[in-house]
C-alpha cells in the first residue's frame, strides 16, 4: 500500500491509501474514493477533469508524455507541477505525495 | 419560428441516431447543438480514436461513424440549428412546446429530446477576478466575426492549435495582436507556431512567454489586462482578451427545466426514457437509471424505444404497428 495526501477544492487535506500492485491509475483511485474527478474520457488525457497539482513529492513521478504535456499545456489554470491523474500509475513513487484537485468537477 | 415533430436538443451520436428512428415512424425532427459542428463529443473530443464496440463494426474511426450517422439519417431530412444552446422551454396549453435558443431562434416541436450528452460544450475560463463583470464587454472566449477586431488592441491567451491560428489571422487585422502563453514554447502545430515565433521575431506581434494573467482593469469596458512572467508583473493596454483554452462540458440551462436531476443526469423512466414532464424524454449520456451505461449503444437503444412513445404525441389518433426495415425499406421524407 502507498500513502499520500489530496486537498479537495475546499482546502482540506485527506489521507488516501492505495494499493501499489493492481496496476490501477491515480484517477481511479480518485473517482474511487469519491473525490469530484469526472474521468469523461475514461483516462485517455483528452478531457483533463482529472487535472491535478502535485505541491510535494512531483520530482519522484515518472515524466509527463506528449499526450498529457499537450493536454496539460491548453489548461486555464495549469501551474509546472500540473500533471493528469490518470496518467499517473499507483505505485511507490506516490508514497507522502500531496495532491491538490485542479479538475472541473461539473 | 421552425415547426417540427420532434425537437432534439443535441447532435450526438443518440441526437442524431434518434432522426432516423423517428423517421421510420414518419416523425419529423430539428436538431439543436451548442458546437457549430454535429458529432458531441466524437467530433469534439476524439475524432480520430478508433472506437471498437459499435455492433457490426470491429473498428471504426469517432468521426468516421459520425459521418456515418449523417448519411443514414438523410432520406428523412433532418434540420439543424448550430452554434446556439437551447435555454428555455416553454409548455403550451396543448401540451406542446417551444425551444429558444440563445440566439433567440424558436421551434415549436410536440416532443422534446434532450440528448444533451454530458452538456454544452463551453470554453475553459481562465481564474481571474471579475472575469464576468468583463465578459462581453472586452473578454470574447470565440472569434465568431473578426471584424468586430479591425484595429483593436488584443491579447490571446492560450498555446493550443486555435490560439496559435486565431494569433496568425488577427496579426493582419487587429491593430496589435499580444500572444500570452504560459510556457516557454508551443505544442500546438510546429508550422503555425514556427510562424509565430517568425512573426514576433519580425516585431509584427508581441509574443509574451512564461506567463500567467493576472488581471483584467477598466471601467464598463476592458481597458489593460496584467500578466505575471516570472514572477515580475506587466500590463498590457488592451481593447479585447480572447482566451483559448479549448472547451469543455456543462450540464448548463437544463438543470432549470424542473427536470428531476440526480448528479448532472436526468431521471428517466427506463419504459420508454420519458422524463418526469411528460412529452419530454432524455437519452444517452445526459440520462441516468439504475444500470445506467454511457455507451454508444446504449444511447441508440434508447433512442428506438423513445421514438416507439413519442409517436403518441405526433399522431394521437393513429395506432403505431411495429415493421421491420427489411419488410418496408427506408421511406424518404
Ligand atoms: C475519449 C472518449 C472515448 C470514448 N470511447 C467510447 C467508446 O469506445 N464506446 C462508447 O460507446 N462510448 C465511448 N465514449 C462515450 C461516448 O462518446 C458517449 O457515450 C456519447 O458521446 C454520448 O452521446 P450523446 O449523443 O448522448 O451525447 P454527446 O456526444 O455528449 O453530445 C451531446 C451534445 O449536446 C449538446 N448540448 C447539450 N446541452 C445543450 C443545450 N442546452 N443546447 C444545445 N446543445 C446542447 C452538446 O453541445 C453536445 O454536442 C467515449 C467518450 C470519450 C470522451
Ligand atoms: S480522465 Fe480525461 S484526461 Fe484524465
Amino acid at each position: 500500500m502507498v500513502q499520500f495526501s489530496v486537498i479537495d477544492e475546499q482546502g482540506m487535506t485527506h489521507p488516501v491509501e492505495a494499493p501499489a500492485d493492481m496496476g490501477l491509475s491515480l484517477m481511479e483511485i480518485l473517482k474511487a474514493s469519491d473525490y469530484p474527478v469526472l474521468a469523461t474520457c475514461g483516462g485517455m488525457a483528452l478531457c483533463a477533469t482529472c487535472h491535478v497539482e502535485f505541491t510535494e513529492g512531483l520530482e519522484r513521478l515518472p515524466e509527463a508524455n506528449d499526450a498529457e504535456l499537450d493536454m496539460i499545456d491548453t489548461l486555464p489554470n495549469a501551474v509546472n507541477a500540473s500533471r493528469l491523474a490518470c496518467q499517473i500509475r499507483i505505485g511507490e513513487h506516490l508514497q507522502n505525495a500531496v495532491i491538490r484537485l485542479r479538475g472541473d468537477g461539473n | 419560428m421552425i415547426t417540427t415533430d420532434i425537437c432534439i436538443i443535441g447532435a450526438g451520436p443518440v441526437g442524431l441516431f434518434s432522426v432516423f428512428e423517428a423517421g421510420l415512424l414518419k416523425m419529423r425532427c430539428h436538431l439543436i447543438d451548442a458546437l457549430p459542428q454535429v458529432g458531441g463529443q466524437l467530433s469534439e473530443i476524439y475524432p480520430k480514436k478508433p472506437i471498437y464496440d459499435i455492433p457490426g463494426f470491429p473498428e471504426v474511426k469517432a468521426q468516421e461513424l459520425v459521418d456515418n450517422l449523417m448519411e443514414q439519417i438523410r432520406p428523412f431530412n433532418p434540420t439543424f440549428t448550430l452554434g446556439e444552446r437551447v435555454e428555455r422551454l416553454k409548455q403550451m396549453e396543448d401540451g406542446s412546446f417551444i425551444l429558444y435558443t440563445s440566439d433567440a431562434t424558436e421551434i415549436h416541436a410536440k416532443v422534446v429530446v434532450i440528448a444533451g450528452g454530458l452538456g454544452c460544450f463551453e470554453p475553459r475560463k481562465p481564474e481571474l477576478p471579475q472575469l464576468e463583470k468583463f465578459e462581453k464587454r472586452g473578454v470574447e472566449y470565440m472569434v465568431k466575426d473578426p471584424e468586430k477586431f479591425r484595429n483593436k488592441r488584443i491579447v490571446l491567451a492560450g498555446g493550443g492549435d486555435s490560439a496559435l491560428d486565431w494569433t496568425l489571422f488577427l496579426a493582419n487585422v487587429a491593430e496589435r495582436v499580444t500572444l500570452v502563453h504560459r510556457s516557454e514554447s508551443f505544442r500546438g502545430a510546429p508550422d503555425s507556431a514556427e510562424k509565430v515565433v517568425e512573426l514576433a521575431k519580425e516585431g509584427k506581434i508581441d509574443l509574451v512567454l512564461n506567463a500567467q494573467l493576472t488581471g483584467l482593469e477598466g471601467e464598463d469596458h476592458l481597458k489593460a489586462i496584467t500578466l505575471s512572467t516570472s514572477g515580475q508583473s506587466q500590463r498590457i493596454e488592451a481593447d479585447y482578451l480572447i482566451p483559448l483554452f479549448g472547451l469543455s462540458p456543462k450540464l448548463g440551462p437544463i438543470a432549470d427545466w424542473n427536470l428531476n436531476i440526480d448528479k448532472n443526469a436526468v431521471e428517466v423512466n427506463t419504459f420508454d426514457y420519458s422524463t418526469n414532464i411528460p412529452g419530454i424524454y432524455a437519452i444517452g449520456d445526459i440520462n441516468t437509471y439504475p444500470g445506467k451505461l454511457k455507451l454508444i449503444l446504449c444511447g441508440f437503444h434508447e433512442a428506438a424505444l423513445m421514438c416507439q412513445s413519442a409517436f403518441k404525441y405526433v399522431y394521437p389518433d393513429q395506432k403505431l404497428s411495429f415493421k421491420y426495415t427489411t419488410v418496408n425499406g427506408v421511406n424518404a421524407f
